[in-house]
């Protein structure tokens, strides 16, 4: 796959193709995958978002501690000033896939797990208020993949590395080019909607509380999904972000990297690290330890043995 | 070399792909080194799997493979009550293990009738998982392959053996690793193959003589 955006939105133009034809020409290219097999993945891909989305949506879902679950059921039903918009309806859908993943459910990881909800999120709740066949969401999931594919080569898509830039940001930031290319916008608007949607997150914290895919984990994917969203209606009116795509990209790296331990993933600063956050991950882990009985002992009589 | 279906994918079952996704791979590869489901399975969880692992689903996960469940099998929500009416009987403790070791790692000591297996292991992320030592051998196995294990007397020949069984069938081996404790006693052959070894290939190995214990493993990831 490619590991400049500005290259591939290139040969994208080169070719007269959209991204996410030149994604899957790309990858079948490779030959560890013929054009059919890797379809059929992400044809597999799109079901298991959509069985997650109709999951989480029912609304009867609790996460593994629970602390989350069941809050896209109530955004199913919005009572504010964009009740029935799309923009409620990609929420409602990231919410729900999110929800399904804290309760150990079936998600794509997309690029993780813990930020899985926002590109089923954009994706279907596009397809939700437009007729869209699968085979141009299935091109969408192939632009996604490219966009992730440049993060993961150039910056990060792992929450322990980058923080939430690098996991809802980069999420976001795919699902802002797939739409764009479901949309029938061009590879250039696609590439200027993952600069206006990943500026958006730079800086982003992984604070999650107890270390769980949780709080604020469920709720930083609506949130993603809400960038997406803008960078896509910018992107189309063809708003032009002034700095590369491919150094936005880099930035979000180099924030990543300079970034303290704390906020990555570590459950040690942000919002793990407030009073609250502190209290709620420790009477969940107690329960959870409980639920658990005596066959997870919390001693380390195995430290003195071989290793 | 990222692949497209590395960034939409893998289909799991949440809420992590370190915690629970590779987690779940590295029970799937125990499992395969003793050939089966076990009947007694210790699970020392070491670094952050011991600090997050229980809410993150990572006993269940590890459990699931155990079991012979993939990463996205929805059974693995279920594991724990689906091992004790299985028989396999699961003892959790949390370690630090001496040395270095990935944050997220487990050590999975397992019997099955009269065999037992120590594995250390790791998930790096996004479900990839790196298998790092078997029975006190040091190994680097990623379960991408089919893999065959082989323990055999340390003397001359074995690799040939091996390395002609595999030729004869037509399979060909993506990477391979020898290494043993002391000059003469056991030695630990790791290959890593492009495709599964064929029955007629894993007969003609088990009849070599010095080879005391074949493993064939489907890829797990």
């Amino acid at each position: 796959m490619f590991d400049s955006l500005a290259a591939a939105v290139e040969a994208a133009e080169r070719e007269g193709i959209g991204l996410g034809e030149l994604a899957l020409r790309t990858e079948a290219a490779t030959g560890v995958r013929s054009r059919e097999e890797i379809e059929r993945a992400l044809r597999r891909a799109l079901e298991v978002m959509r069985g997650a989305v109709a999951r989480g949506l029912a609304g009867d879902l609790r996460s593994v501690s629970g602390l989350v679950g069941g809050d896209a059921a109530r955004l199913a039903r919005p009572r504010g000033p964009l009740a029935d918009t799309l923009f409620t309806d990609v929420l409602a859908r990231a919410l729900a896939v999110q929800e399904v993943n804290a309760a150990m459910g079936v998600i794509v990881a997309a690029p993780t797990a813990g930020g899985a909800g926002v590109l089923p999120g954009v994706l279907l709740g596009l397809a939700g208020r437009r007729p869209l066949p699968d085979e141009a969401l299935v091109r969408g999931l192939a632009a996604a993949g490219l966009v992730g594919a440049v993060v993961a080569v150039r910056a990060s898509l792992s929450g322990a590395e980058g923080g939430c830039q690098a996991e809802t940001g980069a999420a976001a930031a795919m699902a802002a080019a797939a739409g764009v290319e479901v949309l029938d916008g061009t590879p250039r608007q696609a590439m200027h909607a993952v600069s206006l949607t990943l500026q958006g997150a730079l800086g982003l914290v992984c604070d999650p509380l107890g270390g769980l895919v949780e709080v604020p984990c469920v709720y930083r994917n609506a949130t993603g999904g809400a960038m997406a969203l803008a960078g896509i209606e910018m992107a189309l009116a063809g708003i032009e972000f002034p700095i590369p795509v491919d150094e936005v990209i880099d930035t979000m790296g180099e924030i990543g990297r300079a970034m303290d331990v704390r906020y990555r993933e570590t459950a040690g600063g942000g919002l793990a690290a407030t009073p609250t956050g502190r209290r709620l991950a420790r009477e969940r882990l107690v329960q959870l330890k409980a639920r658990a009985g005596a066959a997870m002992s919390p001693s380390e009589t195995s430290a003195a043995r071989r290793s | 070399m990222v692949s497209l279906l590395d960034i939409i994918g893998p289909v799991m079952v949440g809420p992590s792909s370190s915690h629970t996704a590779g987690a779940c791979r590295l029970g799937l590869f125990a499992r395969g080194l003793v050939g089966g489901r076990p009947d007694r399975a210790l699970v020392e969880l070491h670094g952050s799997f011991a600090r997050t692992g229980q809410g993150h689903g990572t006993d269940r996960a590890i459990v699931g493979g155990l079991l012979g469940y993939a990463p996205d099998d929805e059974r693995l929500r279920g594991s724990l009550e689906h091992a004790a009416e299985a028989g396999l009987v699961v003892t959790f403790q949390t370690a630090k293990l001496r040395g270095e070791h990935h944050p997220n790692t487990a050590r999975l000591t397992l019997a099955r009738g009269a065999q037992e297996v120590v594995m250390i292991g790791s998930s790096l992320g996004a479900g990839r998982i790196l298998v790092t030592a078997i029975d006190g051998f040091p190994v680097e196995i990623t379960g991408a392959y089919p893999t065959l294990v082989v323990v055999a007397n340390d003397e001359p020949g074995i690799v040939a053996g091996v390395a002609g069984a595999l030729a004869r069938e037509g399979i060909n081996m993506a990477a391979m690793r020898v290494s043993r404790r002391r000059r003469g006693g056991d030695a630990i052959h790791i290959y890593e193959l492009d495709s599964p070894a064929t029955p007629a290939a894993l007969a003609t190995i088990e009849a070599i003589g010095a080879v005391r214990l074949l493993r064939a493993i489907d890829r797990v990831a």
